[in-house]
């Protein structure tokens, strides 16, 4: 027979930090496309070539009436209503991001920034309390690097097969992060965030003064931008995913696991 | 089909309560982003941003230089571009040549330079970019006199905290004298080396989009910083007194006075 058993699945330390994280990332998120929304456009390299932007989202006219236009390289889309012109019924207007995805909802660069910095502090000093109490307590080692063996092509197909049957382990097999988790959890913990806070100083003139070698790293600022706004976006799609696995492999009992700790496991017999 | 089904009105009524969850997020940001309280809290983390800079930035770290071919083809032009005050256009219209730049306030000595007396102070010429608060950057050369030397030279009192840049243009529109465009710099910045009271772009003299007769250059901060049109430095030791009181003419309309970010 099976019993449900609940084990302890996650710390204090990541339970806080990851809550903390989820409002200062949506925060950093929405004023980060209320301040793209000031100048739609991203270039490659060290100044703005404004006659070939990579990516440029702006508003036109077709048959007399307004579109939404965004461009990534040769390609031209028509988005109306949600990049380019959007708005509510009779208050519609040019504007990149539509005013849902912005903070503040209206156009306001200066009070989108205040909110960009102030979350980036609170970003930086959480993610430093995490990396840290990981390092040293041992959760990136114990709980998130991958084994040799679960790195084996065998076992990698056997997991992207499983997931996408959107089969998971309930039993023993659920004690531990499995391959897929671990290796993107450490992609967007040791790569994307601090690829995010990297391309986010370099975008500063004055930390170009004090370290010029980032301005080298990512090819000069604007590239720095653009590098931003493309990681930005993976950390969305990251979310997006995550949610659907979160929901998919048991709403209750992950959401009760990243808040009180305790995640159920089912275990066979009486050795419980 | 018969009535929606248990399945159907649980995915409705998922749907209401994530719309809803999402239009009160929205509807509590902007509370936030308009509640004195609330903005004053958000605006705690510029005094952290400047003195975590100020602590890691040394005072005398360049911003960067580049080469001459990298020099934009196209260095767009924002805020004033044409200013339509009476006495600034007749300016323009004699060549500046009755233009002076007055240096008072908490100084020993004020000063009055023409712009020939400007252009024969110690000088420098950098490449550097442009970094507008919107997010695209620009490069150019500009030349230009030193401001230390220049503060040297009126002989600042030891109260001068901030110089502080009126400008000739009506960047408000206002009938009166409070849309006046202005900008403030602390002594450090003042005296970095690469701080300039620039007179010529690219090997030509200033262009009136870009400022003519003379804009600051204070490379490591954003373009509002860089004053288009200065007539007049006034060594202060606090700038509540001026206009709005933020120390800019865009900070006093909610930017932050520490453009190094």
């Amino acid at each position: 027979m099976t019993k449900t058993l609940l084990v302890r699945r996650h710390s204090g330390v990541t339970r806080l930090t990851h809550w903390i994280n989820v409002l200062a990332l949506t925060l950093l998120l929405m004023s980060g496309l209320q301040i793209f929304n000031a100048h739609p456009a991203l270039y490659w390299g060290v100044k703005s070539h404004f006659d070939r932007p990579w990516l440029a989202i702006s508003a036109a006219e077709r048959a007399g009436r307004p579109v939404g236009v965004t461009e990534v390289g040769d390609a031209r889309f028509e988005t109306t209503g949600v990049l380019g012109w959007s708005g509510r019924p009779g208050a519609q207007g040019p504007r990149g991001f539509p005013a849902w995805a912005t903070a503040p909802s209206w156009r306001d660069l200066a009070t989108g920034r205040r909110w960009h910095f102030f979350f980036a502090w609170v970003f930086v000093t959480n993610g430093f309390v995490y990396l840290a109490s990981g390092l040293i307590g041992g959760h990136i080692r114990r709980d998130l690097w991958p084994t040799r063996a679960q790195l084996s092509p065998r076992n990698l197909w056997h997991e992207i097969v499983t997931h996408a049957q959107l089969k998971f382990p309930k039993g023993e097999g659920a004690r531990s992060y499995n391959v897929l988790q671990k290796l993107s959890y450490l992609v967007v913990a040791l790569v994307l965030l601090p690829l995010m806070i990297a391309t986010g100083l370099t975008m500063s003139p004055g930390i170009d003064a004090a370290a010029p070698w980032l301005l080298d790293l990512f090819g000069g600022r604007q590239s720095a931008r653009s590098i931003h706004f493309l990681c930005a976006g993976l950390i969305v799609l990251f979310v997006v995913v995550h949610l659907v696995m979160v929901v998919v492999s048991g709403l209750w009992n992950n959401i009760r696991s990243m808040i009180t700790g305790r995640y159920a496991i089912e275990v066979e017999g009486d050795n419980a | 089909m018969s009535a929606p089904g248990p399945r159907t009105d649980r995915r409705g009524w998922l749907k209401g309560v994530f719309a809803g969850a999402g239009a009160l997020w929205l509807a509590a940001c902007d509370r936030i982003s308009q509640s004195p309280k609330g903005r004053a809290a958000l605006a705690s983390a510029e005094g952290l941003t400047k003195r975590a800079q100020r602590l890691v930035v040394d005072r005398k770290a360049l911003a960067r230089e580049f080469s001459p071919d990298e020099i934009s083809a196209d260095f767009r032009s924002n805020g004033s571009t044409n200013p339509t005050d009476a006495a600034y256009v007749a300016h323009v219209q004699d060549g500046f040549a009755d233009w002076a730049l007055v240096i008072d306030g908490l100084v020993e000595r004020p000063l009055s330079l023409s712009l020939a007396e400007l252009r024969s102070q110690p000088s420098r010429t950098q490449i550097t970019r442009h970094d507008c608060v919107e997010g695209w950057s620009d490069i150019a050369k500009w030349t230009g006199a030193r401001l230390g030397p220049l503060l040297d030279k009126a002989g600042l009192k030891k109260e001068a905290r901030y110089i502080v840049l009126h400008c000739a243009d009506n960047l408000g529109g206002t009938a009166d004298a409070s849309g006046r465009y202005y900008e403030s710099i602390d002594l450090i910045d003042a005296y970095h080396p690469q701080t300039l009271l620039a007179y010529a772009m690219n090997d030509q003299p200033l262009p009136v989009a870009h400022g003519a007769p003379v804009r600051l250059r204070v490379e490591r901060q954003l373009g509002y910083k860089q004053a288009k049109y200065v007539m007049r430095l006034e060594a202060v030791a606090d700038f509540a007194h001026i206009a709005g009181g933020k120390g800019g003419f865009w900070e006093d309309r909610g930017y932050e006075w520490y453009a190094g970010i």
